[in-house]
């Protein structure tokens, strides 16, 4: 008899109620280092769905759902909680200069709208105007010490140096494509949340909502530590390249393709995954013919980096959605992607045991 | 004003490019409506409407003219489902990657501008050049097979960027150049309802400013003014702009055009008024052209005498462009009052230094 296979683009698992939850998160504030309003949602979220649920010295949400049977296996999920964005570090009388925080192009800048403050108070950061400009000097990048977060004639009563801001961008679904700030990784920690509901008897499933990934990685550090995992998986949002180049040709580097289903990750600038569960990720979606893509070894990185070497190791493998844009005003996922990646997930918990282990890396 | 604000927010989350005015013409068109006796639109698009004097006939004219058209985009090609585009008006392309805008193709398709990763750039551009407009691309979120269907090469794009109130009272969004004077015109017929003025007040909401000035050079064909006033904005001081001659601080006061454009005679004249009703204003100084639709309309038929009063925004062509809320109520207040004064034989007062 042949495996019953799903049909994960018409999985009841990512509907409109958790397209909803994602928008919320889009929509929410929460840069590295200030990720209260995530945090609120998500301990909101969780509540019923964890057996215990705390939040760490860092800011972590640290929630466990008990395994109802034996053997158990301990596995870690990460998600990040945190975005890119700025922090205004001088400035009066509603213009402040800023600095960013997180991998942002600076390009990507002028002529936005921000959020300010913790009352997302409304901002924007303007340009000369082209009137003023010179052909030269259009060749070269606006820098970032020119620009200001413009809030207006405030006098300095509602916004303070020290305040974070972010895009102001609000979420949308753009036919099959959703489309919004932050999804970078509001689309995680929305897949974590469900796979807390959806967590299988016999795993012990340690939930990890980190704090700071876009600064150093730094809650999965002491998450990965303070869980204990016998082995743990990232869930991220890896950069889609799959853009024509220049000159109309199909480029061979594009890291990830949009429609191309969850990117499993096998090398990046901290991690190399552990193949034992890359080859579980891959029988898996081959098992319940959902569509999956390996990302193109190369830079950049996930909580996976600080996970695996916490303890004496732990062996990790990152799955992201791949959208296009990362860290812009907004980023462009399908939903097709983001149902796969879910259904990867669930059915690679489902058939993960403690047998796995007993292979030597 | 509050009412002023809300239609002009309204304005502000309109397209209407140069050449494509429509959707923007027919809110004033109603705006308007009430205002004023007559409402005709020119062969190319621009709106007329008339507030008939209560001197006798033939009356005098005056033209306000304010230009409504926007800047923006047009497809020039499509690739893999993305939008290769050029501008229309100018645009400087550093204010374009993660700018929301809307295509106008087959129906309206939002989308945002994109700026593909370096290596996929000439010599893998680094991050401290700007990327050339023809190498960004507009990403609809759609799959090829349906932006094929839906878009074609000539299709519009708009910004989609909507407006945002900043603290004290100012204003933020796309095109404030030029509907911020079209807010300004649209509250001088306000004040003007309550006036018997003399002349008749043709008010224009004209086309193609940013592109051509063809609706400068033709409504005041049609109309014939003895006067006439282009309202248009100017730069206000802040981040990026230079501290100079050129910039004027924001919210605080109108601009009082003044170079080869203006006629000397009217720029005295709207000077003296500032002065008499204690409004705060500053010189203009426009050496050699004023850049608005005075340099249309001045040359018009047998020429006419033409007058520029401005407001400064901040971010000029982009998207978040900010303007003073009190600017502009002040800039259309010094055209009503302006109207209010002007007596039948005004022209006959008009003239220059060396005229006894």
């Amino acid at each position: 008899m042949t495996p019953k296979k799903t049909s994960p683009s018409t999985s009841p698992l990512i509907g409109a109620e958790q397209i909803a939850l994602l928008e919320r998160l889009s929509n929410a504030v929460a840069v590295s280092g200030a990720e209260h309003e995530v945090r609120k949602i998500v301990m909101a979220e969780i509540k019923d769905l964890a057996d215990d649920i705390k939040v760490d010295a860092l800011g972590n949400v640290l929630a466990t759902k008990h395994a109802r049977q034996e053997p158990a296996l301990r596995v870690m999920l990460a998600a990040h909680m945190d975005e890119v964005g700025f922090m205004l570090v001088d400035g009066e009388d509603g213009l402040y200069e800023f600095a960013t925080v997180g991998g942002i192009d600076v390009r990507q800048l002028p002529g936005k709208t921000v959020l300010v403050g913790k009352d997302h108070l409304p901002g924007v950061i303007g340009a000369k105007p082209i009137h003023h400009t010179t052909a030269d000097e259009r060749r070269n990048a606006i820098s970032l010490d020119s620009l200001r977060i413009d809030v207006g004639n405030e006098n300095g009563k509602k916004v303070h140096p020290g305040d974070r801001a972010t895009f102001a961008t609000r979420f949308q679904q753009l036919g099959p494509s959703l489309v919004g700030k932050a999804l970078d990784d509001r689309l995680g920690v929305v897949t974590l949340i469900e796979l807390l509901r959806h967590a299988p008897a016999h795993i012990e499933l340690l939930a990890a909502f980190t704090v700071q990934e876009e600064v150093g990685l730094r809650g999965a550090r002491v998450a990965g530590y303070a869980l204990d995992p016998q082995l743990a998986f990232a869930l991220d949002s890896t950069p889609a390249g799959d853009l024509p180049s220049w000159d109309g040709a199909e480029s061979p580097r594009y890291n990830t393709r949009l429609d191309g289903g969850p990117a499993i990750y096998v090398a990046d600038q901290g991690t190399l995954s552990d193949p034992r569960l890359i080859q579980h990720l891959l029988q898996t979606a081959e098992t319940f013919g959902i569509p999956c893509q390996i990302r193109q070894p190369g830079g950049g990185g996930t909580d996976a980096g600080a996970i695996h070497k916490q303890r004496a190791g732990i062996p990790v493998v990152s799955v992201s959605v791949p959208g296009r844009y990362a860290h812009t005003a907004a980023l462009v996922a399908r939903l097709d992607d983001w149902q796969h990646t879910l259904a990867l997930m669930v059915h690679a918990l489902e058939r993960l045991t403690p047998a796995i282990l007993e292979q030597e890396r | 004003m509050a009412e002023i604000k809300d239609f002009l927010k309204n304005l502000l989350s309109l397209p209407g490019l140069s050449g494509y005015e429509d959707p923007v013409r027919a809110v004033i068109r109603e705006a308007w409506q009430p205002l004023v006796d007559e409402l005709s639109v020119s062969r190319i698009g621009s709106l007329h409407g008339l507030k008939k004097g209560f001197g006798d006939e033939p009356r005098p004219r005056i033209l306000l003219s304010a230009h409504m058209d926007a800047i923006g985009m047009i497809v020039t090609g499509i690739e893999a489902g993305l939008l290769r585009f050029t501008e229309i008006g100018g645009v400087d392309a550093r204010i374009l990657p993660g700018q929301p805008v809307t295509v106008h193709g087959r129906r309206e398709l939002p989308g945002y501008v994109v700026q593909p990763p370096g290596w996929l750039l000439p010599e893998d551009q680094p991050t401290n050049k700007a990327v050339e407009m023809k190498y960004l691309f507009v990403d609809t979120g759609l799959r090829a097979a349906e932006v094929n269907e839906l878009v074609r090469v000539g299709d519009l794009v708009s910004f989609a960027q909507p407006p945002i109130e900043l603290t004290g009272d100012l204003l933020a969004g796309h095109s404030l150049d030029n509907r911020a004077s079209v807010a300004a015109v649209t509250a001088c017929l306000q004040e003007l309802q309550h006036i018997r003025h003399i002349w008749d007040v043709w008010a224009v909401a004209s086309v193609q400013e940013e592109e051509t000035l063809g609706g400068a050079y033709t409504s005041p064909f049609a109309i014939r003014p003895d006067l006439a006033v282009a309202i248009d904005v100017t730069f206000a001081r802040g981040p990026g702009s230079p501290a100079n001659y050129s910039t004027f601080p924001l919210g605080k006061g109108v601009t009082l055009g003044w170079g080869p454009n203006i006629h000397p005679a009217l720029y005295e004249a709207f000077k003296k008024l500032a002065e008499k009703l204690d409004m705060p204003y500053h010189d203009d100084l426009m050496p050699r052209m004023s850049g608005t639709d005075a340099m249309g309309i001045q040359v018009v038929a047998e020429g006419i005498p033409t007058m520029v009063l401005s407001m400064p925004i901040r971010y000029m062509h982009t998207p978040v462009e900010v303007v003073s809320m009190k600017d502009i109520a002040r800039t259309g207040h010094l055209m009503a009052q302006f109207i209010a004064e002007l007596p039948v034989d005004y022209m006959q007062s008009l003239r220059w230094d060396d005229e006894s």
